[in-house]
């Protein structure tokens, strides 16, 4: 039921995001796109959790909690840049590039 | 095993081997035992004699119409192509073996006088010694390897004793160019193995020569091919043209080492090779017409050049190269015999000569010493009438120089003779032999001159060398002269060892090598000559044997000729003959500045440093620069571009697996 167009939905915000991670600068905006990603993900798993079990729904569970985590890091990684560069446009912040 | 004195063979060699091995550790130890040097030394090729003795009579006993093959271990046992470290005793071998030990002794005797003073004397019977075990490898070897391991032995130890002082680059340099040029007469004789085995697929003399007559087709490519490049070799090893120039050159080394290598045995073995191989030279008479014009060219040419050498060694090594010449006219001819008996006769009067000239200059050398005077011991114009101070050596050389002028009854008549009969037989059918018996007849006559002319300006006439050295002059000891008096009685009486049946003899010699030379014979159409054409022949020769050494003692004024630092240069013709031809020069102008011109401009500048330094070595480290230098740019540093190539890889990935 709904399968194959919610795997469109999902392809399509996945696509999204992609292309936020590779075409925008700014460190929020791409977080943001990671995020969209992940989403899009889990709409992937509760959608084959309909015709194949449960165990899809748990892992969106496990992947919501992992996205928490990963904000709350990632978010104070870009506040400590922010504070030392006074800026997140990622193309500032090479100081490993050789 | 024979179950006679001949099983004993593998000592032949191994006495003199044991005795370089001896008188080597002596050598580097610095001794100063010159007895036990001399024991060692002496006693081990006196020793190797006794032992030949012994073999020779049980050869002689058993008279077997094959080779007796000795095999002592595997060599190169490689697929189908097996070779064995064997050992042959048949009628050839027992001759030079007979002439290597026993020549070898003398001359080792002799040495014991010559070489008593030098600081090297340990190293030199080493060095002799082992050049006498290599001649004995060369001569018993039964098949192609063998020989060709005596065959390199002996160019090594020749390249060893003729820069024994090798403080003086001369001497060096000498060594050094018998060595290269032999090299090139050396790939001839290898790439002749090489064809040997791929027509016959052995390299055992008795399988190739009973194979050869059905492998090889007579007068095909294949045998001339084979017999030319043996041949090469042959030039190489026993000086003929185009590669001579080294023999002359040699005579840097000891006096006594002229005598043994390079006149006796070593540059012999070419004539050997030729007997031994008589079945494949017989299957290619284009190859016999080579062999036997190279020969006869060599003997006109190299004594054109000893008419007007001054240094004494030099004539004789001209007179050498000549004599060699003459062998391998008899051996191309398919005079087999003839050509060995030459081989043997000139062994005996060559030996003689080049150990009388080592007499006279031992006391020229001994006289200029005494008195501190630095003039050249060998120029024959700082001699003349040494026969006062030397009478022994004076003698004797005599008798050599009527030896190798062929006058009857002496050694060196009958075995030349022989081989200027058989040319002129050969030419009956084919007139290019006549042309190969004037040249030799040419040759025989500038033979006696230049000889009587070395005989006459060492030792008789007035003497040149000095007021003061006159005195210091006096005859060598008797371990010197005792060796030449031997010597003398073998070149007087070495005929006997092939007296023709023309005058009552029974050719002892070609009947005793018949079963070598008979399978060769029997390819090659016999030509025989009315005995009234023999003796009109026999009549010619001797007849400008003396017209040489008369007209040498006519033409030559003894009174008006000079000492050597006094001396005007020869003009013309003379000067010509005294440069000899040019030929050095002339090699040294189309080879040797070719070769380096090349070398140093393009072998060098072109395609060490263009080729190999710059596409190889600078260009594999420039490919990798510009490819790190590709890669490089792949690492912008740019996050954004390293996620765009990550997705475009995922993308690929998925697209492929799902595909």
């Amino acid at each position: 039921m709904f399968l194959g167009p919610s795997l469109a939905v999902s392809a399509v915000l996945f696509a999204i995001g992609t292309a936020g991670v590779l075409l925008r600068r700014n460190a929020i905006v791409i977080f943001m796109c990671v995020e969209l990603m992940l989403n899009a993900v889990n709409l992937t798993f509760v959608a084959f959790a309909q015709r194949l079990g449960v165990s899809g729904q748990i892992f969106v569970f496990f992947v919501m909690a992992v996205a928490a985590a990963e904000a709350a890091v990632g978010l104070a990684v870009i506040l400590a840049v922010y504070r030392h560069k006074e800026t997140v446009d990622l193309q500032h912040i090479n100081l490993l590039k050789g | 095993m024979t179950g006679t004195a001949m099983d004993l063979v593998w000592l032949v060699p191994a006495l003199p081997l044991l005795g370089f091995l001896l008188n080597g550790a002596l050598a580097l130890s610095g001794t100063r035992l010159k007895g036990a040097v001399t024991a060692i030394g002496v006693g081990s090729v006196l020793a190797s004699l006794g032992v030949t003795v012994f073999v020779v009579r049980a050869l002689a006993a058993a008279h077997p119409e094959a080779a007796v093959v000795f095999h002592y271990w595997d060599w190169m046992p490689v697929g189908t192509l097996q070779v064995g470290y064997d050992l042959q005793v048949d009628q050839l071998s027992a001759v030079m073996m007979l002439i290597v030990t026993g020549v070898g002794s003398l001359i080792h005797i002799f040495s014991v006088g010559y070489m008593h003073d030098d600081e090297g004397y340990a190293r030199y019977f080493a060095f002799l010694n082992l050049f006498v075990f290599f001649m004995l490898t060369l001569v018993l070897g039964a098949n192609f390897p063998v020989t060709f391991v005596g065959w390199e032995g002996v160019g090594l130890c020749s390249y060893l004793l003729i820069g024994f002082w090798f403080t003086e680059k001369m001497n060096a340099d000498a060594g050094k160019k018998a060595f290269i040029m032999n090299r090139i007469g050396d790939f001839g004789f290898l790439v002749a193995m090489f064809m040997i085995w791929q027509y016959t697929g052995s390299l055992d003399y008795s399988t190739v020569f009973a194979k050869a007559p059905v492998a090889l087709a007579a007068g095909g490519g294949a045998v001339t091919g084979i017999t030319l490049l043996l041949f090469l070799g042959c030039t190489g090893k026993s000086a003929q043209i185009p590669l001579y120039t080294w023999l002359p050159d040699a005579m840097a080394g000891p006096t006594p080492v002229s005598a043994l290598i390079h006149a006796a045995t070593m540059v012999t073995a070419g004539v050997f090779l030729v007997a031994r191989s008589n079945v494949l030279f017989a299957l290619a008479p284009t190859s016999q017409a080579v062999v036997a014009g190279v020969g006869a060219l060599t003997a006109l040419f190299a004594a054109t050049i000893a008419l007007k050498q001054w240094d004494i060694k030099r004539v004789l090594a001209y007179s050498t190269v000549s004599q060699l010449g003459y062998m391998f006219v008899g051996v191309g001819t398919g005079a087999m015999a003839a050509g060995i008996f030459h081989l043997a006769t000139h062994a005996f009067f060559k030996a003689l000569l080049f150990l009388g000239s080592g007499s006279v200059i031992h006391a020229m050398h001994h006289a200029y010493h005494a008195t501190h005077a630095h003039e050249d011991a060998q120029d024959m114009r700082n001699m003349g009438g040494l026969a006062r101070f030397l009478p022994w050596t004076a003698t004797l050389m005599w008798i050599a120089t009527l030896a190798i002028a062929g006058i009857p009854p002496f050694s060196g008549f009958f075995s030349k003779d022989e081989i200027l009969g058989a040319a002129f037989a050969r030419g009956t059918g084919q007139p290019l032999w006549y042309l190969y018996w004037g040249f030799g007849l040419a040759a025989a006559l500038l033979t006696a001159f230049y000889m009587t002319r070395l005989m006459l300006y060492t030792f008789h006439g007035p003497n040149r060398t000095g007021a003061r050295e006159q005195v210091h002059l006096h005859e060598a000891p008797w371990v010197m002269t005792g060796p030449l008096v031997v010597l003398g009685a073998l070149s007087l009486a070495g005929g006997v060892l092939n007296l023709p049946a023309l005058v009552g003899g029974h050719a002892w010699l070609e009947r005793w090598l018949e079963p070598v030379t008979a399978a060769g014979a029997a390819l090659v159409p016999a030509h025989e000559l009315a005995h009234t054409t023999e003796w009109v022949l026999i009549g010619i020769a001797v007849a400008i044997g003396l017209a040489g050494i008369i007209g040498a003692w006519r033409l030559l004024d003894l009174t008006t000729l000079v000492p050597a630092r006094d001396a005007k240069p020869e003009t013309g013709l003379g000067r010509v003959l005294w440069k000899k031809w040019y030929v050095d020069e002339i090699y040294d102008a189309v080879i040797v500045r070719p070769i380096l011109w090349v070398s140093n401009k393009v072998l060098w500048r072109v395609v060490d440093v263009g080729v190999v330094d710059g596409a190889g070595v600078n260009g594999t480290a420039g490919l990798s620069r510009i490819l790190g230098w590709l890669g490089s740019r792949l690492q912008t540093g740019e996050l954004g571009f390293y996620a765009v190539m990550f997705v475009v890889g995922v993308v690929f990935v998925l697209a492929r697996a799902l595909r």
